[in-house]
Order: structure tokens, then sequence, then C-alpha cells
């Protein structure tokens, strides 16, 4: 457990930052930074969403990862084809733990996967028949599927198909909107391009699908916007929306459809929870339907407070007052699992390295603990995302752009934080090196973590995690010379 | 038994690579020696004079009908013609789709993998098609490949301007690797003063020119029925031509790391010889209602 002072983390960061050649001292020094709440904007002390160095070891994925895994796959009653060689369809398929409620291969395919499998002589001689006849055998195979989108891999684009036409001609056929997706991995620097692209096709082909059809419509209609229902995320949040007297038209894409999102423009007001992923699609609807969006965070009692209220404020009183009664009935829930769980968690340190939304969201959940949030930082943030951390984060905190693997461990070393949050391929380099660890991309398999419900759920695995009785049978590398000083002595 | 000399064929498209090289190849086959031809070009005409076919079945082609090319052996993808010619065509997509490169690539490590260069023959010649356009075209001068490289160019400004950015890039792989610049081959367009011209070019890129092959009807008679001239007319004065050339390809010795010429220099050279007039920097980017004012 270290708190450092500023000058601490700076002499940290410079330290850290020895090891590299001059060139990409320059170039990760901009990535770093030591946090300064009183700063308007992150531009002057950070960089982001730029290509990574060759040479580290980057957590970064691609523009398909962001297009396929994040946006689309979710989307239950439609079929994302992995166009390309196998690898990517069969490495991204269901391990992101998006939960729906369905009969998968009957009429939702999430876990599902769809591939072209590209072969040698697909590269050679094109792949445009091939996806032809794939749609065609989707169609006789899964009738029930409400659409198709082409989740293009890096050949795609290196051989110039034209998906686009294949697109246009088999949706005339099956008389379902099939999406061509250019989302090829080489793409940008890192996801987030990828987010970007799939929001863009899914306001060219999907958004206004339904224009001027009737809609029921009620003063109440909202939609959850960059919520993937990760271990039941977006179930523990619509919830809370309901019971305050909303309707929710759509999930935007944990368990949502293809027809909630072809409504979604009736909507009141959209719902944006991972603003890196969907602010995008959010932007557009304000443009084009006048529909106003708020980001909120449902990470912890104290933010979930916040944002019901800011939410009610766009409402009449009859949701005003569903707010306070939401906020109270759950009350005694709250008090009962921090009177539980703070007392275990209390002053315990947190470092956090996540994607482009929780190393802010989740800050107010440990807070809630009892738990400080020393260091966090994002794989592929923008810098309005830094601007929105730097107000969430305590003063002299460390934040982190891209880090690479020598900067994660250099600062893990430094911060001896209890409790590390990073990804799975974080994970088992913390637990060699004696921390406790919890994946925050997938919750290590448990959740949900958003709402009242996930938070009694977060609250429990941070415990069991933190006070795992396993961590006092290892030596934290800090500790491990006086380790072997008692040894010698002995 | 001599080594195995791999040569390639690179020139501008249209020049006369496909149909130089089958007249030069059957001139050596005729003089005994092993050949083979692979051709590294989509439209797979590089065999078509030797083996009186419309286009040879491609490797890509029957890779893509058998499932893969790990499916395929040798014999279904070689064919022989006339002399003892080994053909192959590595073949690959219509224009417009798909990536013609990577078929070469496939179909060139596929022909090593089975074998295709054994120890009876004395020459492989790779007939590339027009420009090194991207690292799949590139397949034949790599290393372990093509160590000698022709280019076949006349005394027109675009092809002399395509050898010289073929020179380029045999410097890339040059430095890198073995192959060399034998020679270029004129192939005559009856400009003026061809030979000159193609021998100063030849000069400034450090080779030689290494023949002149002279027009002649009797090539465009072969061609319509398919044949190379050695073939069709083996007495014609043509076909000696095409001798000559065989006979000093098998004594070249004269194997460069090329040196290519700056813009400048290329058309300085082709100024010197009236190909073209020398620039008037007070025109440039002048529009017609400018000039007349």
């Amino acid at each position: 457990m270290t708190t450092l002072t500023r000058e601490e983390s700076e002499a940290l960061i410079q330290e850290v930052l020895e090891v590299y050649p001059e060139k990409a001292r320059k170039d990760r020094a901009k990535h770093l930074m030591v946090n300064d709440k009183e700063l308007e904007s992150s531009k002057k002390c950070i960089t982001s969403n730029r290509k990574s160095l060759p040479g580290v070891m980057t957590m970064r994925g691609c523009a398909y990862a962001g297009s396929k895994g994040v946006v689309w796959g979710p989307i239950k009653d439609v079929i994302s084809i992995s166009h390309g060689p196998i690898g990517c369809g069969q490495y991204s398929r269901a391990g992101r733990r998006a939960y729906y409620v369905g009969t998968t291969g009957v009429d939702t395919y999430g876990d599902m996967c769809f591939t072209s499998d590209f072969q040698e002589k697909d590269i050679v001689f094109g792949g445009d028949k091939k996806l032809a006849k794939l749609i065609e055998e989707l169609e006789v195979l899964f009738p029930l599927s409400k659409g198709i989108s082409i989740q293009s891999e890096c050949p795609i684009g290196l051989i110039g198909d034209d998906i686009e036409a294949v697109a246009k001609k088999k949706a005339a056929e099956i008389e379902k909107p099939v999406v061509p997706v250019r989302c090829e991995g080489f793409r940008g620097v890192s996801q987030s391009l990828g987010h970007h692209i799939a929001n863009d096709s899914v306001r060219d082909f999907i958004l206004s699908n339904r224009d001027g059809q009737p809609f029921e419509s009620t003063p109440y209609d909202v939609a959850i916007l960059g919520d993937y229902n990760i271990g039941g995320d977006a179930w523990a949040s619509r919830i809370l929306l309901e019971e305050m007297g909303l309707r929710v038209v759509a999930q935007w894409s944990g368990d949502g459809t293809l027809a909630e999102m072809e409504n979604t423009p009736n909507v009141k007001l959209n719902l944006l929870h991972c603003y890196r992923s969907m602010n995008y699609i959010a932007r557009h609807m304000e443009e084009k339907y006048n529909i106003p969006w708020m980001e909120y965070n449902f990470f912890g009692p104290t933010k979930i407070a916040e944002s019901l209220r800011a939410i009610a404020e766009h409402f009449d009183d009859t949701i005003k007052e569903g707010a306070e009664r939401v906020i109270a009935k759950y009350q005694p829930m709250v008090d009962e699992i921090i009177a539980k769980f703070k007392p275990r968690l209390e002053g315990k340190k947190v470092m956090l390295y996540i994607g482009g939304l929780r190393p802010r969201h989740v800050v107010g959940a440990y807070e809630d603990l009892g738990m400080e949030v020393t260091g966090t930082g994002y794989e592929f943030a923008h810098n309005d995302d830094y601007d929105r951390t730097i107000k969430e984060m305590k003063d002299a905190t460390l934040i982190y752009d891209d880090a690479t693997g020598h900067e994660l461990d250099e600062f893990a070393k430094a911060l001896k934080p209890d409790l590390i949050g990073s990804g799975i391929k974080e994970k088992y380099c913390f637990h060699k090196m004696g921390f406790p660890f919890r994946q925050m991309h997938s919750w290590d398999y448990s959740g949900p973590y958003h709402g009242y419900d996930g938070f009694a759920v977060f609250a429990r695995d941070m415990d069991m995690t933190v006070n795992n009785p396993c961590w006092t049978k290892l030596t934290p590398p800090w500790k491990k010379v006086v380790a072997d000083e008692l040894k010698k002595a002995a | 038994m001599a080594k195995l000399r791999q040569c390639a064929i690179y020139g501008k498209g249209g020049i006369g690579k496909s149909t130089t090289t089958q007249n030069l190849v059957a001139a050596l086959a005729e003089a005994g020696k092993k050949v083979m031809i692979v051709g590294c070009d989509p439209k797979a005409d590089s065999t078509r004079l030797i083996l009186h076919s419309k286009a040879q079945t491609s490797v890509m082609q029957l890779a893509a009908e058998a499932g893969s090319v790990e499916d395929l052996e040798l014999e279904d993808v070689m064919n022989i013609g006339f002399g003892g010619i080994k053909c192959v065509e590595s073949g690959g997509p219509e224009p417009g789709v798909g990536c013609a490169g990577r078929g070469v690539i496939t179909a060139i490590n596929f022909l090593e993998e089975e074998g295709a260069y054994d120890e009876a023959l004395d020459f492989v010649f790779y007939d590339v098609l027009g420009d090194v356009v991207c690292g799949g075209f590139a397949m034949p001068i790599r290393e372990n490949k093509a160590q000698e490289i022709y280019i076949v160019c006349s005394g027109e400004m675009m092809a002399m301007y395509a050898a010289n950015n073929i020179a380029k890039g045999i410097v890339k792989y040059a430095n890198s690797g073995g192959v060399r610049l034998a020679g270029l081959i004129c192939n005559s367009r009856k400009t003026d003063r061809e030979d000159e011209l193609i021998e100063a070019l030849a000069a400034r890129l450090g080779t030689q020119m290494i023949h002149f092959v002279p027009r002649d009807n009797a090539v465009q008679h072969a061609e319509i029925r398919r044949m190379t001239v050695i073939e069709y007319d083996p007495k014609h004065k043509q076909a000696d031509e095409y001798r000559a050339l065989a006979r000093k390809i098998v004594d070249n010795k004269k194997f460069v790391i090329p040196t290519p010429l700056e813009m400048e220099q290329l058309e300085e050279l082709l100024m010197e010889f009236g190909i073209m007039d020398a620039e008037d920097e007070s025109i440039v980017g002048k529009t017609a209602a400018e000039l007349a004012a």
C-alpha cells in the first residue's frame, strides 16, 4: 500500500521511461501523466489514440474486434459473418459473455461462429461468390434470423472484394438487411476505429429502416446505448429504469434485437453507458432525429443514485419521484453490502488498466467500498475520455494511455496495489507477481456489475479476491528481499 | 550436367515478352536443352505457342477445383510441349477480382515443394506480367528463384521507362539476394536508330543489349497457328534470330547489379535520340486558352 506524492509519481514515470531508446521514450512520455484535477482539458498532458510502438507489448485489439466483438456481435437475432480466414471468427466466438435470452441456433445466434473460412483460392480468385453462397445457406439453415452483417477481416480489404455489391444483391433476395462492414483489422490504431465503423454501418443500413412506420410512443421511452450485457449488466440496469417509470425501447447491443435498434429513433432520450463505443450513433440520432443523449454510470450506489436523478431531470415529476423511490428502495440493500464488505476492503488500493470506459466508470464503485484507485489507464481511449477521467481520479494518481507490459509491471511494483483490475492478458503475469487480480473486461466470469444487483456481486468479488487466503502463501516482489534476509538470518 | 539456370523475363505490357520467351525457349530446346516455362500472368498465355493450346489449365484453376493447392500433384499442372518443353501456368483471377500476386506466390511455392525444378533441367524461364506491381510479381526474383533477369524492350519511350523501373526493382532484390540483370532483349518496333538507342540505354544501366530481334511477319504467321517460328518454319531467317538469342543466353556471362537512371538522365537520353522534345517549362500548367492569350 503506497500513495505517491505528485513528485514521486513524476519521478516514477521518468524512471519507467528510462529503459526505452530515445525515440520511444519521447513518444511514450506523452502517454503518461500524473493527474491534476484542476486541469480543464487533457490535451496538454496526455496523448491518445495514436499508433502503438513496435517492440512493446501493447494490449490493444483491432478494428474487427471493435466491430464484430463489441458492437455487432451481441445483437442476438442478427447473424454476423466473420468474412475471411477462420481464426478471427473462431477466437472471437462467445468470449465476451454478452448474455442474451433466446434459443441459440434457432432465433438467436450470439454464441455461434459464422465464417467464410477463406482458403488460398479465395484470396486469389476473390471471395464474393463464396460470400453470396454463404448468405444463401444461412437463409436456409437459419430462416428466423432478422438480418446479416458481414464483418471484414484483413484480406477482404487487401484483395478489394466488393462485399457491398454482394450485400445489396442478397438483401434484395432474402428481404432482410445485409450489412457490409469494412472493419478490416489493419485499419486504425486499435479497436476504437472498429466501434466507429460499426456505428456508421448501423447508421447507414439499420437505423432509419422503420422511419415513417407507426410506433406506439409513450413520453417515457428511452434506449440504453453502449451496454453489452456482460454477465447480465444490461438487465441489472434495465430494471432500475423500468422501476422508476421509464420504458426501455432498445438495448444496444447486449441482448438487443434488430427491431429494437430500428425503433430507437422514436425514443425521447438516449442513455449512453459506454461512451467510447457508441457516442457516434448517439450524436447522429441527436442530429437527425433531435433525440438528446446523456452519459450515465451504473457502477456503485453513489454513481447510480447520481445517474438516476440526472436521468429523471429529463422527465416529469412522476419519473423524478420514481427515481427517488428506486434509490430509497435499494438503500437498505446498499447499506447491508457496505456494512459487510467495507470493513474488509477499507483503505485498499486498486490499479486499473481496461478498455475505453471502465477505467473511469468503476472508480466510484471502489470508493463506495472505501477503496482507492491509485492508477488507471485505457487501451484505446481518446482525449474526450481522458477529460472525463481527470475529474474522477484523485490528484497525483497515475494515468497511462496504451500502457506497455513494461510500464504496467513497473507501475504495479511502485504503487504496490492491493488489487489489480485488467484483462486476461495481464491476469497471470500479475498473479505470478503476487497481486490479487480481477478481470475487468469479462468480470472474471462473474457479473453483473451494473446496477444495485451488480454492486452486490462486485463487492463480493472484490472481497473474495483481495482477502483470498492464497495471497498469504505468495511473497510479493517488494517483500521478497526481506523474506530472503529473514531466511538467511534463520 | 550444368547447374540449373533460372531466368525471368520482364518488360512493359504488350512488348512481346511471351512471344519472345516461347520462341527463345523453342530454340533452346531445339539445341538440346531441357527447359521449363513458368507463366506468371493470370491471362495464362505464356505457353500456348509451345502447347498449341488456347490457354493451359493453370495451377490456381486446378487448385480451386480440387479444393486447395495441397491436393494437386505435379503431373496435374505440368504439360509437355514442343521439344519436350515443360509448361506450367500459375494462373489467377479474372481482371478486377481477387489477388493475382498471391496466385503467383502460391503456384511457385507449389512447384518448389513438388520438386518441379529437378536436376535434369538446364533452364527455367519465368514469364512475368507487365510491371512488378506488388510483392507477388516480384516472387520470381526473390532469393533462390531466378538469378538472371532479361528485360524485353523496344525503342519506344514507355518501353524504356518500364525497363528502367524494372531495373530499379532488381537493385532492391540484388542487394539482398543473388539476382542480376543479364541483358536487354530489343524486340524491334522499327523506330529510328533503335539498336543504338537500346545499346546506349543498356550501357547506362551497366548491362548489354544481348540481342536485337528484328520485326518480321513470320512471328505473326506462326502465332495464328499457335506455334513458334522455330517449329512452324525452322528455315525462316527469323528462326535464326531466336537461335542467335538462345546461343547468346547460353554463353552469357555478364550478370550485373544494374545502375538505373534518374528520370532526368533517362529523358536526356531520349532527347539525344530525338524521341522526346526538350521540355518547355513556360507551358507547364497553362490551359489552351492561356497559351492563346
